[in-house]
C-alpha cells in the first residue's frame, strides 16, 4: 500500500474547491449575466455599490475631460492661473509634509518610546485634526493667526503675516496632515526590535550611530509613505485652506479652489480638466504610496 | 523617573568594554524591568525630545482646539446659547444629521460586503480591489464633488433624464448624501476586513457543519466577532459624514435654510463677518471629534489596534 500514485489521492470528490466555470460560450451580456447570478450576495452588494458610487463619477469625469480635445486641455492645464495653482498647491502641501515628517518622527518616538505625564493624553490629542471638521480648522487657525490671535499677534512684530496668505495655506496643510505621519511611522517603530538596538550600542555604537545605522533604515518606508500620506491629503485639502486663505490667483490660490471656482462660475470644462489633473496626481502618489508599503513590508 | 541615571551608567559603561561589560549590561537590563528598554541616552536628550513633542503638538493642534472654546465662550454664555435658536443653525444641525443618517447606514452595509466578499479569499487583483476601495480616501473632496456635478447636474449626463422626471440631485439632498457617501466609503470596510481575516472562519464553517444557514451565521457569529471593529469604522465613518466640507459644498449651493449642513454654516455665517455663530456651530462639532477621540480610545483599548 506504500505505492500510491499522486494522482489517485487527488480525487474529486475530495477537492475543496468548487467546479470550474466553464468558458463562456454566450453572448457577451448573458456571461455579464450568468457571472452576476453566479455572485454572492457580498460579491454583488461590492460592485453595485462601486460602480453607482465610484466608478460611475471618476467615469464621467474621464469622459468629459477626453471630449474637450488634447490642444484645449493642454491650454487650460497650462494657462498661467493653473500653473500658479500647482505651484502653490504641491510646493506648500511638499513644505508641510516634510516638516511633519520631521516632527511628526520625533512626536512618534517620544510617544513609543518614553513614559512621561500626560502621554496618554497627548497620544490621543494627534487624532484630533482628523477627527475635527476642517471647516472648523479652518475657522480657528484663521483666529489663532489673525493680527489679533494668539500666535498671529505674537508673529506681527515680526513682520510675518499667516491668514490670508500662502503660509496659512501651510499652517492649515501641516494641521491636517500631521496624524497620517505620526500615525505611520508609530506601529513600526512600536514593532521595532528594541534588542537589534541594544546590542548595536552595547558594542559600542554611539547613539547616533545607532540611530541612523540601526533604527533609520527600517524606518524609512513608513516615514516616506506617512510623508506621502500626508502630502496626498494636503494636496487635496479644500475647507481648511479657503477659509484661512485669501484665495487669490497668482499669490495663495489652491487648486482645489480653483475647480471650485470654475464650477461656480459654470466653466465645466476648465473645472474638468484642472480636477483631472489632481485626480491624476492622487493616483501617482497612491501608486508611489503603495510601492513604498511593499518596500517595507520587506523588513518585517 | 528614577532609573533614567541607571540607564545612563549602562550607556557609558557600553563604550569601550568588551564582552563582561556587554553581560553586566544584560543584568542590569534583566534587573531593571521592563522601563530597561528606554534609551539608554542621555536625559536631557530624552526630555528635549519630549518637550519639542509636546510643543509642536500644542502649537499645531491643541492650541487651535481650546481656541474653538475660548471664541465660542468670549461673548458669555447668554450670547453663545442664542446662537443655537437661530433658524438657519436648526436646519443645518437636522440637514448634517439626516446626511449622515443616509450615508452611514449605507456605507456601513457596503463596507461589511465588501470585507466578507474579500476576507480569506485569494484571487487575482484582491490588492487591486483592496485599493479601489481605499481610493475615494486619496481624491480630494471637491473632485469627488465635481464628479457629481457633471453626472447629475443640469448639464450633465443625467441632467436631462432627472429634469423630465422633475428630479433633483445637484443643489439638493440627493447630491449631499452622495457626496458624503462618496468622501466616507472606505471607512466600515478598512475596518472590518482586517478584523474578518483574523478571526478566521473555523467558527463559521462549525455553525455551517451545525446547520446553521449563511445569514444566521452572520448574525450569530460573523458580526458578533467583528462588533468592535465594525463600531470603529462606524464613528469615524459618522465623524467624516457630519463633518464633510469640500465635497459637500460643491453639490450643495450652500443655500440657507435649504441645502446647507453644519460644515457649510460654519463657512457661511464666517464670511458674513457673524463669527460668533460661526463658533457656535463649530463648538457643537468640535464636540463631536471629542466624543469621536474619546470613543475611539476606549475602543483601542478594547481592540489593541491603531492606526487612522
Amino acid at each position: 500500500m506504500t505505492d500510491i500514485p499522486a494522482s489517485a489521492l487527488r480525487q474529486p470528490n475530495f477537492s475543496p474547491l468548487p467546479p470550474p466555470i466553464l468558458p463562456p460560450t454566450y453572448t457577451a451580456s448573458q456571461t455579464i449575466w450568468q457571472r452576476l447570478s453566479n455572485l454572492s450576495w457580498p460579491w454583488r452588494i461590492t460592485w453595485l455599490y462601486l460602480s453607482f458610487f465610484l466608478f460611475l463619477p471618476i467615469v464621467a469625469l474621464v469622459l468629459k475631460a477626453s471630449s474637450l480635445g488634447p490642444l484645449e486641455i493642454w491650454k487650460i492645464a497650462t494657462a498661467p492661473v493653473a500653473l500658479s495653482t500647482y505651484n502653490v498647491t504641491f510646493l506648500t502641501a511638499l513644505v508641510a509634509s516634510a516638516l511633519n515628517g520631521f516632527a511628526g518622527l520625533i512626536v512618534a518616538w517620544v510617544l513609543v518610546r518614553y513614559e512621561f505625564p500626560g502621554k496618554k493624553f497627548l497620544d490621543a490629542v494627534i487624532d484630533f485634526p482628523f477627527a475635527l471638521p476642517t471647516a472648523v480648522a479652518g475657522l480657528t487657525l484663521s483666529t489663532i493667526y489673525s493680527d489679533e490671535g494668539w500666535i498671529g499677534s505674537l508673529l506681527k512684530p515680526l513682520g510675518i503675516e499667516v491668514s490670508f496668505t500662502r503660509l496659512g495655506v501651510l499652517v492649515a496643510m501641516i494641521y491636517i496632515s500631521l496624524p497620517f505621519v505620526v500615525r505611520t511611522i508609530q506601529p513600526v517603530l512600536q514593532e521595532m526590535e528594541k534588542e537589534i538596538e541594544e546590542a548595536a550600542w552595547s558594542m559600542g555604537a554611539s547613539e547616533w550611530t545607532t540611530f541612523c545605522r540601526v533604527i533609520f533604515p527600517p524606518l524609512t518606508p513608513a516615514l516616506l509613505t506617512g510623508v506621502a500620506m500626508g502630502f496626498s491629503r494636503s494636496v487635496g485639502e479644500y475647507g481648511s485652506v479657503v477659509i484661512i486663505a485669501g484665495n487669490i490667483p497668482f499669490k495663495d490660490l489652491i487648486a482645489p479652489v480653483l475647480v471650485f471656482q470654475r464650477l461656480e462660475q459654470f466653466d465645466y470644462a476648465g473645472a474638468t480638466v484642472i480636477g483631472s489633473v489632481l485626480l491624476l496626481i492622487s493616483l501617482s502618489i497612491l501608486i508611489v504610496i503603495n510601492l513604498l508599503q511593499s518596500l517595507g513590508r520587506r523588513y518585517d | 523617573m528614577t532609573n533614567s541615571t541607571e540607564t545612563n551608567s549602562t550607556g557609558t559603561h557600553s563604550n569601550g568594554t568588551g564582552s563582561v561589560g556587554n553581560q553586566r549590561i544584560v543584568d542590569e537590563a534583566a534587573q531593571s524591568g521592563p522601563r530597561s528598554h528606554s534609551n539608554p541616552g542621555r536625559p536631557w536628550r530624552k526630555w528635549l525630545l519630549i518637550g519639542f513633542a509636546i510643543f509642536y503638538v500644542m502649537i499645531v493642534v491643541l492650541l487651535p482646539a481650546l481656541n474653538v472654546f475660548v471664541q465660542a465662550f468670549s461673548g458669555g454664555v447668554p450670547v453663545f446659547l442664542s446662537a443655537f435658536t437661530s433658524r438657519p443653525f436648526l436646519h443645518a444641525v437636522r440637514l448634517t444629521l439626516i446626511t449622515a443618517a443616509i450615508a452611514v447606514p449605507l456605507n456601513t452595509i457596503f463596507g461589511l460586503a465588501a470585507a466578507l466578499a474579500i476576507a480569506h479569499k485569494n484571487f487575482p487583483g484582491r490588492t487591486l480591489l483592496v485599493s479601489i476601495i481605499d481610493l475615494p480616501f486619496s481624491i480630494s473632496p471637491v473632485v469627488a464633488g465635481l464628479m457629481l456635478v457633471l453626472l447629475y447636474g443640469n448639464r450633465g449626463w443625467f441632467g436631462p433624464l432627472l429634469e423630465a422626471h422633475n428630479l433633483k440631485v445637484i443643489f439638493a439632498l440627493p447630491g449631499m448624501v452622495m457626496a458624503t457617501i462618496f468622501v466616507t466609503m472606505p471607512f466600515i470596510a478598512r475596518e472590518v476586513l482586517p478584523a474578518l481575516e483574523e478571526h478566521g472562519t473555523d467558527q463559521e464553517e462549525a455553525a455551517h457543519t451545525l446547520g446553521a444557514s449563511h445569514w444566521q451565521t452572520f448574525w450569530r457569529v460573523t458580526l458578533p466577532s467583528i462588533r468592535w471593529s465594525l463600531l470603529y469604522g462606524l464613528i469615524l465613518c459618522n465623524a467624516r459624514a457630519m463633518g464633510e466640507f469640500g465635497a459637500v459644498a460643491v453639490v450643495s449651493g450652500n443655500i440657507i435654510g435649504k441645502t446647507q449642513t453644519l460644515p457649510l454654516y460654519v463657512e457661511e455665517t464666517y464670511v458674513q463677518y457673524d463669527t460668533q455663530s460661526a463658533y457656535a456651530a463649530s463648538v457643537l462639532l468640535a464636540c463631536l471629534a471629542v466624543v469621536t477621540l474619546i470613543l475611539k480610545q476606549l475602543l483601542e483599548r478594547t481592540t489593541a489596534h491603531h492606526h487612522v
